[in-house]
């Protein structure tokens, strides 16, 4: 495996047998599904697994689901807020679990975290220089979902849209469905322009579970043989 | 967002001190700070390691010995992000003499002798302006720690660098610890123009000099406060 960037001081990038497969895509894209479905089609082949997702470092997850419910943070304060999450894990989640030869299925990665601070504002060759600690993944699925049709999964899940997905703190509209919608497209855009440069294993996620599912498995297979 | 490195851009002035631990720096700093406020002048102090939000985190990872390089670097310039955007930048947008005690200097010290890599740890602190004025003690590396060690005190963890795996006698690992980061300082100092103070001389000496000092740099009484009344 390699690193973007600099990568981890002490980490020797070459002694990294397992995978890295990272599905990206909005609250609603069916990500979380999918990777279900993944995980089970993974280990029933005889392949260990681990889970790692954002939000969930032992350094400062509690801090971050707090400063969530108020909008305490600056912009950079949260981006490296994040950025610090996301290396906690990296270091004792996602590369030991890489030394010891497993899967690593990430739900979410470094290009969600990137997409959301670009449109915030940031640097993008700040944003990009801060997650050269992160591998280079050997797969990245990104679901993709029609803004419009994710407003429809969302409001059928919970009746509501969640204020960060809706990205009302950017103040693009004062009702919620309308920031929704601009919201997702400049995340999407921001994801087209990643795109190139990461080179995501783009999936229509319009189309039902099972065929996704089904498309999602045969990308796992021809790139990775597994 | 992004990066301002032109010096004076914002009405108020920031000032920084740099120097080990021991160097006399947080000394001399508050002496400063009196001088200043007893002239009537817009003045805030910050401290390095002091946001409230991110403190717990920051204590939590420390205590259960949970930080890497790269997570006690990001953990830090968090709670550095913190107070440049809620107080730093803004008090120096309002005209106010701002005076830090460490800056990102520090991080770039500490954090390349963990092992980050130099112009990534540059990156990452590039959203912060330099400051218009940086006091760097030079106080030989004995000296300051004599200061620290005299008392054979309680050296915490990563006080003493004993992450870094450099000695298993805290006391050994702080001496290794804080050679390195001298040597780290001495290698910025002209390219981030510090301003050395020689901090082995008396304390009152320092201080005249570091008051002469800023009295030339900067025109003091424009920042003196208005009360309304």
């Amino acid at each position: 495996m390699r690193f973007y960037g600099d990568g981890i001081p002490g980490v020797h990038p070459e002694e990294l047998t397992g995978r890295l497969i990272v599905m990206e895509g909005a609250d609603g894209s069916g990500r979380s599904t999918q990777m279900e479905i993944l995980r089970d089609s993974l280990e029933n082949k005889g392949h260990a697994t681990v889970n790692v997702g954002l939000r969930r470092s032992t350094l400062v997850s509690d801090e971050l689901k707090e400063a969530k419910q108020g909008n305490v943070l600056g912009e950079i304060t949260r981006s490296l807020f994040y950025a610090t999450d996301f290396a906690d894990q990296l270091e004792n989640r996602i590369i030991p679990a890489l030394k010891a030869g497993f899967i690593v299925l990430a739900d979410r990665y470094i290009y969600t975290l990137m997409a959301r601070d670009i449109v915030r504002g940031a640097d993008r060759s700040w944003v990009r220089s801060l997650y050269g600690m992160a591998l280079v993944p050997d797969l990245v699925v990104y679901v993709k979902v029609s803004p419009t049709q994710l407003i429809e999964r969302n409001l059928r899940k919970n009746a509501t849209l969640d204020y960060w997905e809706s990205g009302m703190d950017l103040g693009l509209s004062r009702d919620s469905f309308d920031s929704f919608i601009s919201y997702q497209r400049l995340i999407q855009k921001e994801f087209a322009l990643m795109q190139a440069e990461y080179g995501f294993s783009t999936v229509n996620g319009n189309l039902t579970v099972r065929s996704v599912a089904r498309e999602i498995s045969s990308r796992v297979v021809d790139i990775l043989g597994v | 967002m992004m990066v301002n490195h032109e010096r004076g851009r914002y009405p108020g002035r920031l000032i920084a001190v740099e120097g080990l631990d021991g160097s006399g720096k947080s000394t001399q700093l508050y002496l400063l700070k009196r001088w200043l406020e007893m002239k009537g002048l817009k003045v805030f102090f910050t401290e390095w390691n002091s946001s409230l939000l991110i403190k717990k985190a920051t204590s939590k990872g420390k205590k259960r010995q949970l930080l890497t390089p790269t997570t006690f670097s990001l953990i830090h310039c968090t709670d550095f992000a913190d107070r440049y955007e809620r107080q730093i930048l803004p008090l120096l947008k309002a005209g106010y003499l701002v005076l830090c005690d460490r800056y990102i200097y520090t991080a770039f010290a500490r954090d390349a002798v963990r092992g980050c890599s130099s112009s990534w740890l540059h990156n990452l602190y590039g959203f912060a302006c330099h400051p218009d004025i940086t006091l760097f003690f030079n106080t030989p590396l004995q000296v300051a720690l004599g200061r620290i060690l005299g008392g054979r005190p309680q050296l915490k963890y990563h006080e003493a660098g004993m992450d870094l795996g450099l000695s298993a006698d805290p006391y050994e690992s702080f001496r290794i610890f804080q050679g390195k980061i001298y040597e780290e300082y001495l290698a910025m100092k002209g390219r981030f123009r510090f301003i050395e103070i020689d901090g082995s001389a008396p304390i009152e000496t320092q201080q005249q000099a570091v008051r002469d000092l800023i009295a030339a740099e900067i025109d003091l009484p424009r920042y003196r406060s208005r009360t309304i009344g």
